[in-house]
């Protein structure tokens, strides 16, 4: 087995080969906006290297640099827990629960089972943390101070949640669909972490158990061997390492729900989540449009050239992207940028500008995503007491010498 | 108790040994920060909030470490642990 500092180090050098590590250093710097730690580069095991904003329970994001890819590699897919403790599940001891007392009928599934009884669905999805760009925020916000990597666009392989619930009956009473991971607390007395779904949105026909991503099994950081995906909806309710499903006729309580992950129902146009909603607060629930440039970085001096390319990725909660506007002189011109692939309307769009620059100096680039609702992204972020949502278009000073 | 409790912590350290690298301030009130809130994580969950919270920030968030997430921290220590916080982290 490679030593880990070695194997660090190893990446670290490889990352600065192609330049990599000043652009990880730089976002990473950009992300912080109030701390005073510098960007820390780690691996945790059979991951790539990756920064470190936790290390227990892990929290580690995606290098910008590497969105340039329409789907982003396993071993570098951001990390996100919230207990430490996170067993390593084998896959002949997993068994995945169905009950809640709005089921008819309780089940226990092997992986076998799921794999061989329901019909296989591939969706590609991006995975998005509510808290991504936390660290972007001014005043800054408490909490994990994330930069724009705490999200990643894979192709999820796996069977209907629906399809699985049927066989267990729901009955009228149902209300929603809670949903557990094998991880815990150190403490006994920690909240799990447990979230709950509407019934409609866990009977969608793009909610899935997946057991594989870009074409492998889950990584164990990832959720091996089975989460939940919710496209178009944040990744809080994308459960790891699932291992109860229970389809409950109350509204889940849990602090999960109840308390953590919300956000003032006048600021956001959000997915609505009756059973959860406050007079004043609800879950967060659907992502908001938004775009992220992955080929510069702000403060970043280039050789000037004939022509430059823009690059970058935009999404929304699965409306699609109608358009994305770029701007070389801080918003006074604009100009479309060319959409590419389209892998489905809850894969983040790829998108590129050419543009011939005619002075060398300072270019004010911005980009503006707009998706097929018509809604675009805002100048600034929306304030909202724990940081979400983060979708303020992003404004990037380079220098051409 | 707490013998116990520091025992399970480093057990989950070992999963993530680079945590041992992250040094808090050394002032007082350090042993009790370090002893209490590394049973659950590392403390970069401190360092990467310096300069965002204010004393009743900190304070919210000792709050809500022993409320919700069940920290067995005295009331002693809970003062010695915001003092440290806001001191040393605190904007």
């Amino acid at each position: 087995m490679v030593d880990r500092r070695e194997f660090i180090k190893k990446a670290a050098s490889i990352l600065s080969g192609f330049g990599g590590l000043s652009l990880l250093q730089q976002s990473g710097l950009a992300a912080a906006a109030g701390a005073e730690e510098s960007t820390v580069i780690d691996a945790l095991p059979n991951k790539g290297a990756m920064i470190k904003k936790t290390y227990r329970p892990p929290n580690y994001e995606t290098p910008v640099n590497y969105f340039d890819a329409p789907f982003t590699p396993n071993n570098l897919f951001f990390v996100r827990y919230h207990n430490a403790v996170i067993p390593e599940v084998k896959t002949a001891e997993w068994r995945l629960r169905i009950g809640g007392d709005a089921i008819n009928t309780p089940l226990e599934l092997t992986l076998e089972q799921l794999r061989k009884d329901f019909k296989p669905v591939e969706i590609a999805a991006l995975c998005l943390c509510s808290g991504n760009r936390r660290g972007l925020f001014q005043p800054p916000v408490p909490g994990v101070q994330w930069g724009s990597g705490a999200m990643g666009n894979a192709r999820w392989r796996g069977v209907r949640l629906k399809d699985v619930l049927a066989g267990a009956g729901i009955e009228k009473s149902a209300l929603e669909v809670s949903l557990d991971g094998a991880d815990s607390g150190v403490l006994k007395i920690t909240p799990d972490f447990v979230k709950s779904l509407p019934l409609a949105k866990a009977l969608d026909e793009n909610t899935l158990i997946a057991f594989e991503m870009n074409g492998e099994p889950l990584p164990h950081w990832n959720g091996f061997p089975a989460r939940l995906i919710i496209p178009g909806w944040t990744a809080t309710y994308w459960m790891k390492h699932l291992t109860a499903v229970n389809v409950i006729s109350r509204p889940f309580d849990g602090y999960w729900m109840k308390t953590a992950y919300r956000i003032p129902k006048a600021s956001f146009p959000s997915g609505r989540f009756s059973s959860q909603e406050t007079g004043t607060a609800m879950p967060i629930t659907e992502m908001v449009v938004n775009s992220l440039i992955t080929n510069l970085v702000d403060g970043q001096t280039l050789p000037a050239a004939k022509s430059m390319e823009i690059k970058g990725v935009a999404w929304d909660s699965g409306n699609g992207i109608a358009q994305v506007e770029v701007s070389t002189d801080g918003g006074v011109s604009w100009y479309q940028a060319t959409l590419k692939q389209d892998y489905g309307r809850f894969s983040w769009r790829q998108w590129h500008h050419v543009f011939e620059p005619k002075h060398l100096g300072e270019y004010r680039i911005i980009a503006r995503a707009t998706s097929h609702s018509g809604a675009s992204q805002p100048l600034e972020p929306i304030p909202n007491p724990s940081g979400y949502h983060h979708n303020a278009v992003q404004k990037i000073t380079i220098q051409l010498a | 108790m707490r013998t116990l409790l520091l025992l399970l912590s480093f057990f989950a350290v070992a999963a993530t040994a680079g945590e041992n690298q992250i040094l808090l301030k050394d002032r007082p009130g350090k042993n009790q920060v370090v002893g209490q809130c590394a049973i659950c994580h590392s403390l970069d969950y401190i360092t990467m909030n310096t300069k965002i919270q204010d004393r009743a920030g900190w304070e919210k968030t000792v709050d809500k470490m022993i409320n919700v997430m069940g920290a067995p921290i005295d009331d002693a220590d809970k003062q010695i642990i915001i003092d440290y916080l806001a001191q040393n982290y605190g904007k």
